[in-house]
């Protein structure tokens, strides 16, 4: 098309709207008319009992007022947040640490490719099967209890399910080792698109390796860390699959474990399209509040 | 003197690395183990598990893989068919068209822009299981239960990998480059296709990575939408493996299956790895 | 050009589509909605020659133990592949859906409802429930009564009375049949029997065990001998919660019976003491019991516990050695049980109606069950006469018949007071008071915890 009288801004710019075309398309069907649906549902009475639908009927606000005079709702955020918390933060340290390593040329680590293939492997697992395998290897009479047994340092199984801190901690130091290789492996290819000039131009003016990183290296991954930073938020709020399969549903010891998407899960049982629905628009505002806080972080250091 | 100065302004290069191995070597342990105990397990009997972990591999590995997963009561292999179409896929579709859609916001300048690229953000911020309910009603209306394609097509517009590509190339995607292609008389679809897809390789084989595996690993909404034993995925089957009744209820061959459904990942994983840990940079077009 | 490419980048997302829907329907032809249901051979041709009924008989259920009951027991059955069989003509399909994260129930329920619009091979033919939320589907039109099927009230004589009252609507129909009963006991250790009371002769050992008084003066002497009595306090839940005067739900009010709270202060009574863990039922924790390096006295169960979840097959339980022996316990009580339900709306009654005879009404039939699998069979004269046989006994037990034993809680088994609920008010009472007995909370948090827990699954109820 371009070949006979190019230079039309205006007929190049049409092409963002052409490009847009199968991602709005997809987006409006998929995933706009069920986000309608759910808020619309979140102001009507609509659930089934047993087999007998109830509403739906209009209810106004009640179904938000319901959750929020229950209580359990800022106790479950909580348990979110703080099992989210306990497992990113060594996460991202762990990440920022290899990356820098990784891309120091005066390390000259050897057997990169190694390491960096392998620490992405646990993500592959089902995380599932993940936290299956660490109930088997964390139960009471489980293999974790007999070797500290038989090493003498305890005299009696620790009850590492019935404990609110080593559940959480285990809980979060799965979603450490599942995750520390994906982001690991976002920030170099970040680290990767550093101009190594500006290495070799900081190593002549003597800077040290420490000085490096905090003045080159982390402000220039901004972008990639702003992402990385939003995305393992929005996925640590919706923690769901590790707790769920680790305490079998419980959330338990009382309910200390229990997130958000658990709690949403339950209300799926009696397909509670109102109460779920409020929950789910609730969720939504808390991921929105805690990104924007991200970004504005993000934008004012800038 | 060089050294010395170093010393005083942080630790020797020696040091650094002993201390950089010894991290290395103790996160690759903690990456690997599982991986060695979920294949002791998949070797032991459904006695021998039940009577605690040994770090000796047993005998009854074939019998497992033969029993529960191959020839055993659920279609495994069928099911592995299936997870490979729906993540595969969902990882052409997912990466071709997110930077796409990225380019789109990149390159272009139109009047929805700035509205286009915060709704996307916006919308990034949903949960997806806060729209399951939803989206399953919708399913139901569309009679596309059983079906693949609310597996694949809604990874179409897959706001954070839209969001990883649209980072990347602001890094590494110069306007001038598009420029250059324009005036040698390139169309822009074909622009996109032959110059700047190239370009965004090691970015796709990142995406494509993530989205393959977790569309491979996803049991949430397959569970929803999908009954029938010829049409499960993997993660499904081994739900139902692990939920059939105690005379069967073998940890062995759950094992198994959880083996068997991880080979081909790596498989995909170590095929697509070299892409990221190979080298490729991000500034390839700055030299 | 580019316009060429979309072409062909369409044509690759349209292939996609079709090769999702090829690989959808297998040899089906790939066309959109109406899947067939896998009656890919000759269905066409079949089925209006065969008779009036259809020639796809669709069940649901959780796992494949009906399967393997059609499979051994019911007359004419072939075995196709693991989800499909053949009875003459008609193609069997089970559809199984596991129990896990209710499951089953939501895939039942979200089909049961389309049933009116489904093509005639797509319906629902059977389904199975238990006995923790029979009265869910019973209580509703998705399930035929019986009578309208053809089973005559001599054909269901010989069952025991409370398999059909679980399942009777409050019209008087009865909805459901099956071929169980599950009457429960109370299954001990020979060898720790002997070590510790230096018997196991179930006589003697219901002496030591005969009320709960006995039962924790029992429980102590098991401790000090390095036992527990039990592997958890939720294993005795069944024998309380089966001897209830007050259901779970009054008025749509969550009531809280004192047989239950009795179970509660019980059962913190053993776990302060260290007679019995607190583990939930099913987990590994739990049935370390079944090995002799457990350390576990006892568990409480009916025949299918028994028989299929003691890990006979398993070289070195306790199972295996037929080191297990029976006795009454405390208190009698009732587990579990799986019933059958011809779905509203099914082309195949007679097959159906044929299926409930066999499996449930046929003498001969079920006392073959009950030699072949020990299943506790829902007909009384087959479990009487195999009761007095000399020569029947049950291997686990050790040689032991303890069907008379079985027999005998039969009769005392009522169900007055079950309602739709009790599948969620006994799964989430057990998981909200571990948390009471484990010291976290006090039994009024708990008992809060339970009940808003309660509510979020049937939210039309109070507390």
């Amino acid at each position: 098309m371009g070949k006979a009288k190019r230079g039309k801004v205006v007929s190049y710019n049409k092409w963002g709207y052409i490009f847009l075309i199968p991602f709005v398309t997809v987006y409006l069907v998929f995933q706009l008319i069920p986000l309608v649906s759910t808020v619309y549902n979140s102001f009507f009475e609509n659930y089934r009992a047993g087999l007998t639908q109830v509403g739906p009927n209009f209810i106004g606000l009640k179904n938000y007022a319901t959750l929020f005079t229950n209580g359990d709702l800022l106790i479950y955020t909580k348990n979110t947040v703080i099992m989210w918390i306990m497992g990113f933060v060594p996460q991202i340290l762990m990440s920022l640490l290899l990356g820098a390593w990784f891309s120091d040329p005066s390390m000259r680590l050897k057997f990169q490719r190694f390491f960096k293939t392998v620490i992405y492997l646990p993500n592959l697992i089902m995380a599932s099967a993940f936290a299956m395998l660490f109930f088997a290897l964390f139960a009471d009479s489980g293999p974790i209890n007999s070797i500290l047994i038989g090493a003498g340092i305890l005299s009696a199984p620790f009850r590492f399910m019935s404990n609110i801190w080593s559940v959480r901690g285990l809980v979060a130091f799965m979603n450490f080792i599942m995750w520390f290789g994906n982001t690991t492996i976002l920030l170099m290819a970040g680290m990767m698109g550093i101009d190594p000039n500006l290495y070799e131009a900081a190593q002549v003016d003597g800077a040290t390796a420490n000085q490096i990183f905090f003045r080159i290296t982390l402000p220039l991954l901004r972008p990639i860390l702003l992402y990385v930073m939003i995305t393992s938020m929005i996925g640590g709020l919706q923690m769901f699959d590790v707790p769920q399969v680790l305490t079998n549903g419980t959330g338990d010891p009382v309910r200390s474990s229990m997130t958000l998407i658990m709690y949403l899960n339950k209300h799926l049982y009696s397909k509670n399209f109102g109460l779920g629905g409020a929950l789910s628009v609730l969720l939504f505002i808390v991921t929105g509040i805690f990104s924007l806080i991200v970004f504005r972080i993000n934008t004012r250091s800038e | 003197m060089n050294t010395n100065s170093k010393t005083s302004k942080g630790l020797p290069v020696g040091a650094r690395r002993a201390i950089a191995y010894a991290v290395l070597i103790l996160m690759s342990f903690l990456c690997i183990v599982w991986f060695f105990i979920l294949f002791i397990n998949a070797t032991r009997s459904k006695g021998e598990l039940a009577r605690g972990f040994t770090f000796v591999p047993s005998t009854h590995l074939i019998e497992n893989m033969k029993d529960g997963v191959l020839y055993g009561t659920l279609p495994f292999v069928r099911g592995m068919l299936n997870s490979m179409f729906v993540s595969g896929c969902s990882a052409v579709l997912c990466t071709y068209f997110s930077t796409m859609t990225a380019y789109a916001i990149h390159v272009y300048d139109f009047k929805l822009k700035k509205f286009m690229s915060t709704f996307i953000l916006a919308v990034m911020m949903i949960p997806t299981q806060v729209t399951a309910l939803g989206f399953l009603q919708l399913v139901g209306k569309m009679k596309l239960e059983n079906n693949f394609i609310p597996l694949i097509v809604p990874a179409v517009a897959a706001p954070v990998t839209y969001f990883y590509m649209k980072q990347y190339m602001e890094s590494t995607l110069p306007l001038s480059l598009v420029e250059a292609a324009r005036i040698d008389g390139s169309g822009e679809f074909h622009t996109f296709n032959t110059i700047v897809l190239p370009l965004m390789k090691p970015a796709i084989a990142v995406q494509a990575i993530f989205t393959f595996v977790s569309s491979w690993n996803n049991y949430f909404t397959p569970a929803l939408i999908l009954h029938k034993d010829t049409m499960k995925t993997l993660p499904i089957l081994i739900a139902q493996l692990r939920s059939a009744d105690f005379l069967k209820f073998n940890m062995g061959h759950v094992y198994a299956a959880v083996g068997f459904s991880i080979f081909p990942v790596i498989i995909v994983y170590l095929l697509l790895s070299r892409y990221i840990v190979g080298g490729t940079t991000l500034g390839g077009v700055k030299g | 050009m580019k316009k060429r490419t979309l072409s062909v980048l369409l044509a690759a997302v349209m292939a996609a589509g079709t090769l999702a829907a090829c690989s959808g329907g297998s040899s089906a032809p790939a066309e959109k909605p109406a899947e067939e249901a896998a009656a890919e051979e000759t269905v066409e041709e079949a089925a209006p020659e065969e008779s009036a009924e259809g020639a796809v008989l669709n069940i649901y259920c959780w796992n494949d133990e009906f399967k393997r009951r059609m499979r051994d027991h019911y007359p004419g059955y072939e075995d196709v592949d693991a989800t499909h069989g053949k009875i003459g003509d008609v193609e069997v399909v089970f559809n199984i859906t596991p129990n896990d994260n209710n499951a089953y129930q939501n895939n039942l329920d979200e089909t049961l409802l389309k049933q009116a619009d489904a093509a005639d091979d797509e319906k629902i033919d059977i389904f199975l429930i238990e006995a923790d939320y029979a009265l869910k589907y019973v209580s509703t039109d998705f399930a035929i009564p019986v009578k309208d099927l053809g089973i005559t009230d001599a054909d269901l004589a010989d069952q025991y009375k409370y398999t059909q009252d679980v399942v009777t609507d409050s019209d008087g129909n009865l909805k459901a049949l099956s071929w169980q009963g599950c009457p429960g006991l109370m299954i001990y250790s020979r060898e720790a029997a002997k070590e510790v009371f230096g018997t196991d002769e179930p006589a003697e050992i219901q002496t030591k065990f005969s009320d709960w008084d006995a039962f924790v003066a029992s429980a102590k002497v098991l401790k000090d001998a390095g036992y527990q009595v039990v592997s958890s306090v939720n294993d005795t839940y069944r024998v309380y919660s089966n001897n209830v005067t007050t259901p779970w739900v009054v008025d749509g009010k969550i009531n809280l019976d004192e047989n239950i709270k009795k179970w509660v202060d019980d059962s913190k009574a053993l776990v302060d003491a260290g007679y019995a863990g607190t583990n939930e039922l099913w987990l590994a924790d739990w049935t370390k019991g079944f090995y002799p390096e457990g350390k576990v006295f006892a568990y409480f169960g009916p025949a299918w516990l028994i028989d299929f979840c003691m890990a006979a097959d398993t070289e070195g339980s306790i199972a295996n050695a037929g080191g297990w022996a029976a006795t009454e316990g405390p208190q009698a009580f009732n587990w579990g049980g799986t019933w059958i339900c011809g779905a509203a709306g099914t082309d195949n009654p007679t097959l159906i109606a044929d299926i409930m005879r066999q499996l449930t009404c046929n003498e001969e039939i079920m006392t073959e069950i009950v030699k072949q699998d020990n299943d506790f069979v829902n007909n009384k004269p087959a479990m009487e006469a195999m009761a007095k046989d000399e020569t029947y006994s049950d291997a686990v037990l050790g040689g032991q018949n303890a069907l008379p034993l079985f027999c005998a809680g039969a009769d005392k088994i009522s169900m007055d007071t079950v309602t739709k609920y009790d599948q969620a008010c006994t799964e989430e009472f057990q998981k909200a008071m571990k948390n009471y007995f484990e010291g976290k909370e006090s039994f009024e948090d708990a008992y809060e915890a339970f009940c808003k827990a309660v509510i979020v699954k049937h939210p039309d109820l109070t507390y």
